[in-house]
């Protein structure tokens, strides 16, 4: 979707603010956020791609004036009441009114912590051979879905090169919208500054994204 | 004054909202079996103690004093840093990219936060902003110049979105001056910001 987040190349937010010795969590409830986030995800609740479509999906000054850990709060309860897992009410009351089905691995405890701490693979089998070889001159597709897409407007309809091959993966254009793997090749295609930005460009700029196999035609 | 005062009221309400609410969510979650809360307290747990740049840190101080290693990480960082469970469980589609005199390299996720998480911790609220996030394709010496950091007009700047679920890393140049230096000397002198590419390390005191 040609969203808020979608936020490479846009002017107007000023300097970048650094905090010193910033903590892992400003607040308790962020930490509960971020842990029930990753638990509901990792124990087959909601996948990252759904999480992210939902963030995404916020009301874009909602999306600008809360801070990182409300975003994922909102979309996290979002997704969840859109899918049926809880209710309103519930949300209401502060407790559970009615029975809903398990998540697929069952209760996220104390079992499961240590297997997230490893990052989780997203490779998947392919079911074809890659159309594009490192070195291939490429073309971004110009695509503008409603639906959850990690092609950044900035890098649309854009001549690049196939840098790298990083396997065949979880497609999050289906995927975000419980529509499966999908599986599809990544690559990483790179970009000269001039391509994206004009003449007016830093010469010395290259940008690179990490681009699935059906955003790209051949250049 | 009375404004500010109001001011002041309006936001420590909207917070305790905040608090309230997910408060709530994690109660209701937890009624219904979809979660433990003592295992939400072991991932928080985590993430304060035992997952920070610190990681990443070992990972550079090694490659910076073992060329074998530099080779391994360089060419495939997931298999190289996997056998090192003990500094950081990285898992798959991790990629280090390294700093040259001739080529300085930029982390930056524009439509998100992606982040290496096992090896950096959470990412800093900065990484997670829309300055950040909007300039760092476009203006990434301008953005390096909020850092304090300057360079050669003809270094070629090469900027990593984070698109998908491969992470990066950036392997920044060794400083002059450390020769000799042990690995766990040299862990020290790698900065977070170092990892991402807005910053360089810190030279020998």
């Amino acid at each position: 979707m040609d969203g808020i987040h979608d936020m490479g190349g846009m002017d107007g937010f000023g300097k970048v603010e650094v905090e010193q010795n910033e903590p892992p969590f400003h607040e308790k409830w962020e930490g509960r956020v971020m842990a029930m986030v990753r638990a509901i995800g990792a124990n087959g609740g909601l996948n990252i791609d759904m999480q992210r479509f939902s963030r995404e999906s916020l009301p874009p000054v909602v999306y600008l004036e809360s801070s990182y850990y409300q975003k994922w709060f909102l979309a996290l309860e979002r997704s969840m009441l859109a899918r049926g897992m809880i209710g309103a009410d519930e949300i209401e009351r502060g407790h559970s009114l009615h029975a809903n089905p398990p998540l697929s691995r069952g209760t996220f405890a104390m079992k499961d912590v240590e297997r997230i701490m490893t990052r989780g693979s997203f490779a998947r089998e392919p079911r074809a051979k890659a159309a594009y070889a490192v070195g291939d001159r490429v073309r971004t597709k110009n695509i503008h879905p409603a639906t959850h897409t990690r092609l950044p407007r900035y890098a649309r309809d854009k001549a690049g090169v196939v840098e790298r091959i990083n396997g065949c993966h979880v497609f999050p254009d289906t995927n975000a919208h419980g529509k499966g793997d999908n599986p599809q090749w990544l690559y990483t295609v790179v970009f000269d500054g001039r391509e994206l930005w004009g003449p007016d460009s830093d010469p010395t700029l290259k940008v690179s994204i990490e681009a699935f196999e059906p955003y790209l035609d051949r250049a | 004054m009375a404004h500010d005062h109001d001011h002041d009221d309006h936001e420590h309400s909207e917070l305790s909202d905040t608090q309230l609410r997910v408060r709530a969510l994690e109660t209701v979650l937890t009624e219904k079996g979809y979660i433990d809360p003592a295992a939400l307290d072991a991932i928080v747990e985590a993430y304060e103690t035992r997952i920070g740049p610190r990681n990443g840190a070992a990972i550079v101080a090694k490659a910076w004093t073992d060329p074998a290693f530099k080779q391994a990480l360089l060419a495939d960082a997931s298999k190289a840093v996997t056998p090192l469970g003990h500094i950081s469980r990285v898992g798959d589609h991790l990629i280090a990219v390294e700093n040259t005199a001739k080529t300085h390299n930029m982390i930056v996720c524009t439509l998100c936060s992606c982040y290496p998480w096992e090896i950096l911790g959470l990412p800093p609220i900065w990484y997670k902003s829309a300055p950040y996030r909007s300039r760092a394709v476009k203006d990434p010496r301008g953005v390096l110049a909020d850092f304090g950091v300057t360079l050669p007009k003809d270094t070629e700047i090469r900027v990593w979105d984070s698109t998908a679920e491969t992470r990066f890393m950036v392997l920044p140049m060794r400083p002059p001056g450390t020769e000799g230096w042990s690995e766990a000397q040299l862990a020290e002198l790698v900065t977070r910001d170092s990892m991402i590419g807005t910053g360089v390390p810190k030279g020998p005191k």
